[in-house]
């Protein structure tokens, strides 16, 4: 039973956890150009000229 | 247009990719505050990377942008920009080969689509952790410990309840209070039933709780609904990313000279309005300065321009070709002839008001039959036992194994396959009651010019005229915006004899296009005046007043409209062709597509009365039009059909769009939409025999939450892969077509 205690809260908190960071991605527009978002990946960016993010 | 080919676009299209004004652009941006302005176009030709790269940096560079970003998902660039002049960003994108235009604002992002995904995101999280502690429960746990996991369950179970829930929850009560019935209803009952059970369940130490069941359920259906709306939503972005063929706005004449570019709204009658050549007319007026082609096509369905000279009347919609000219607003937008269409469009009471979706039909008989069964069962227990709690326990058990989940998903599951199919032949679907009602019509009528026909022309003897005298024709027609210059320009540019010099050109309006070389003066238009005699007839070209050579031209017929409508009639649907255009055209091209019935010089009103008739006589209609004047009946027919070069009200009034140019979409699309009619009736055969099933296993007491959570994952899981069936069968299907076609072709 006490292993449960531990367990329990655990799973859950982890579980929690990716849902919040779900929804952090979201919020933050990472999905609003999933098509863009695989082509620019290679794209090669000198230094320093990084694009801000978002839109 | 692309990348992939740049330069692919000859001179001759400059008319169509000029893009917006800088005026129109201007009244478009949105200032962000700080001087920072922020401009959104449309970009349909943005496919790779290599399109996001050149255009970001071509836009980058220029003075006074601040930021350029490429949206590949939605087509769509955006702009930030600083200072008192706007950047050449049209320029740009014309340089770059891409066409760019201004869309209409859809409010910014799609909050019910963020919604949705939370949503999921939430019942996901709660069925995910309720589930490990429901395996747990149907592996033995006992006593304290199933007690302990079944309150965790029920505390992970209300938030996504509350919110994921809620979206049933509002829909079905939306249902219950209009009197109506609908999908969600049986899900939110079920779904808080088995939740009010379990808990009593778990507060009583009972040994069955279906808070798993209550939870996947929401989040399986979550799944549907939302492909469902991303389906609906990529279709709509498409839809409103095409250029708008209405201006924004008009250049205006004042009374002292100076001349304003404002928006539409604000023209007010009796205004002068200035229009170039290649701009469209934006409200009803009259010609008050210089004399021009009008291209009509759009608004009347004429596909031969019309001369405009001082004191000729114009409508909103057409396209002045050849000259600028200035008019005299009549009417202020609001009245003009478009305004005139939206009222007709409204009153016309199309196929989609009428129309009770599939789904809706099916739960509306299907709901009943199940509470019904569930207050039975209660009933019967009742009477056998007299134990109240058994009684409803076992009811209430009915009540979530004949929860609709594989009824809920089989409709939208298919629907979303389907529309990917069509999505990838350049077919967008507004939404899925449009496919059901597609499958269903029983007759089909096309409007003729830019529907059939390309809304161009088409030298048909070019193979008889002298190469020479082709060549200068084409290098003399390649000066005006005119469709049948176009259209000679077009046949000549094959032929290249090497570009001849002339030392002025001039067009007339009404006749036709003079070109002066030294002394020779070379005349190509309307025979009467190139050669200067009152009975020739038809174009020629001639030589200081001597005819060097007729031409003769056609309307060009769309590509794959001659297989169109041979499949449509193969397939048992008649095909019959209603235009505003005069006999002759509209009996030559019912002859070349060899379709019998066709009527011509109808009204645009009139049009959307044939419709009203034909469906009073109980054929369900499909009408495929793209002009101003098609749109009432577009509104009015059971099921509507734009290309993408269609009028703006058209594209709106439209069930599906089709962006490529060959008119076979027509049959790929009913195809497609039958093909689905079948997979969905296939479905809900599947989801009730399944309910056939487990009924009579609930009734009798014996439902477990494990047994109906795997009961619930088969039927869900069947379903689906019914669904991805359309798309396995119609991969054979293209294959076959591909491979006729390349055997007709090596048999050429």
């Amino acid at each position: 039973m006490t292993n449960l205690a531990i367990l329990i809260p655990v799973a859950l908190f982890l579980g929690a956890l990716g849902l919040g960071a779900f929804l952090w991605t979201l919020r933050s527009g990472q999905y609003e150009d999933l098509d863009g978002a695989a082509e620019r990946v290679l794209f090669d960016i000198p230094e320093g000229d990084q694009p801000e993010s978002g839109a | 247009m692309s990348c992939c080919a740049p330069g692919a676009e000859s001179a001759l299209d400059l008319a169509k990719a000029a893009g917006p004004a800088p005026d129109e652009i201007r009244l478009a941006s949105r200032a962000l505050g700080d001087g920072l302005m922020q401009t959104d176009l449309a970009v349909p030709g943005v496919h790779c990377g290599a399109c996001i790269q050149a255009i970001e940096s071509a836009l980058g560079k220029l003075d006074g942008v601040v930021h350029a970003r490429v949206n590949l998902s939605t087509k769509r660039v955006s702009v930030k920009w600083r200072g008192e002049v706007l950047p050449p960003i049209a320029e740009t994108f014309n340089r770059l080969g891409y066409a760019a235009h201004l869309f209409e604002d859809d409010a910014g992002k799609d909050e019910t689509l963020w919604e949705l995904i939370r949503a999921v995101a939430v019942a996901g999280f709660a069925a995910g952790n309720i589930m490990l502690l429901s395996v747990s429960v149907w592996s033995g746990a006992d006593e304290a410990t199933r007690d302990l996991f079944h309150w965790i369950s029920a505390l992970i179970a209300i938030p996504a309840l509350v919110y994921a829930g809620r979206i049933y929850f509002r829909s079905a009560w939306n249902a219950l209070s209009h009197g109506r019935m609908n999908m969600d209803v049986p899900i939110a009952l079920g779904v808080s039933l088995a939740y009010g059970m379990s808990l009593y369940e778990t507060i009583h130490h009972g040994q069955h709780a279906y808070f798993d069941a209550s939870v996947s359920l929401l989040f399986f259906l979550l799944i549907g609904r939302t492909l469902d709306h991303v389906m609906r939503q990529r279709a709509r972005t498409a839809v409103t990313g095409l250029a708008r063929l209405s201006p924004r706005g008009a250049m205006v004449v004042r009374e002292d000279g100076g001349r304003d570019y404002l928006p539409l709204g604000e023209i007010a009658p009796g205004m002068r309005l200035l229009i170039a050549a290649g701009e469209r007319i934006p409200v009803d007026g009259i010609v008050r300065g210089g004399t021009s082609d009008i291209d009509c096509s759009m608004a009347t369905g004429e596909s031969a321009p019309q001369v405009a000279e001082p004191g000729a009347s114009v409508r909103a919609g057409m396209l002045n070709l050849t000259q600028p000219v200035t008019i005299e607003a009549l009417a202020a937008a609001k009245d003009s002839f478009l305004a005139e269409m939206m009222r007709l469009m409204e009153a016309a009471e199309g196929g989609r008001a009428r129309y009770r979706r599939l789904a809706d039909r099916v739960s509306a008989l299907y709901s009943p039959l199940v509470h019904l069964t569930a207050l039975l069962t209660f009933a019967g227990w009742m009477l056998a036992t007299g134990d109240w709690h058994r009684a409803i326990t076992i009811a209430i058990a009915v009540l979530i194994i004949t929860c609709p989940c594989a009824l809920g998903l089989a409709v939208p599951i298919v629907q979303v396959v389907a529309a990917r199919r069509l999505f990838e032949n350049g077919i967008m679907v507004k939404d899925g009651s449009a496919m059901e009602r597609l499958a269903e019509i029983d007759m089909a009528v096309f409007d003729k010019t830019g529907t059939l026909t390309m809304g161009s022309a088409r030298l048909e003897n070019a193979g008889e005229i002298d190469a020479g005298a082709l060549a200068l024709a084409g290098a003399i027609a390649a000066h005006s915006r005119h469709p049948l210059s176009q259209a000679v320009a077009a046949a000549a540019g094959r032929l290249d004899g090497g570009a001849p010099r002339f030392d002025r050109v001039e067009e007339i309006p009404g006749c036709g296009i003079e070109a002066k070389a030294g002394a020779v003066t070379w005349r190509l238009g309307r025979a009467q005046w190139a050669l200067g005699r009152d009975e020739a007839d038809g174009t020629v070209l001639a030589r200081n007043g001597i005819g060097i050579a007729v031409f003769r031209f056609e309307d060009r017929v769309r590509p794959g409209a001659e297989e169109a409508v041979g499949r449509l009639e193969a397939d048992g649907i008649p095909v019959e062709i209603m235009s505003g255009d005069e006999e002759s055209r509209v009996a030559l091209t019912a002859k070349r597509l060899g379709v019998e019935h066709y009527r011509s010089g109808v009204l645009p009103d009139d049009k959307a009365n044939r419709m009203a008739v034909l469906a009073a006589a109980g054929h369900k209609v499909l009408m495929v039009g793209d002009g101003l004047n098609d749109a009432p009946a577009l509104a009015a027919s059971h099921v509507s059909m734009a290309p993408v070069t269609a009028a703006d009200i058209g594209r709106n009034a439209a069930d599906f769009v089709f962006l490529r140019e060959k008119l076979t979409a027509v049959p790929v699309a009913l195809d497609v939409a039958r093909r689905s009619g079948r997979l969905i009736r296939q479905n809900f055969a599947l989801a009730i025999g399944y309910n056939a099933l487990a009924v009579p296993i609930a009734v009798l007491g014996y439902v477990t939450p494990l047994l109906a959570a795997v009961a619930m994952s088969v039927s869900s899981l069947l379903v689906i892969g019914n669904a991805l069936r359309l798309s396995g069968a119609y991969r054979a299907a293209m294959k076959q077509e591909e491979a006729r076609s390349s055997a007709l072709a090596r048999a050429i």
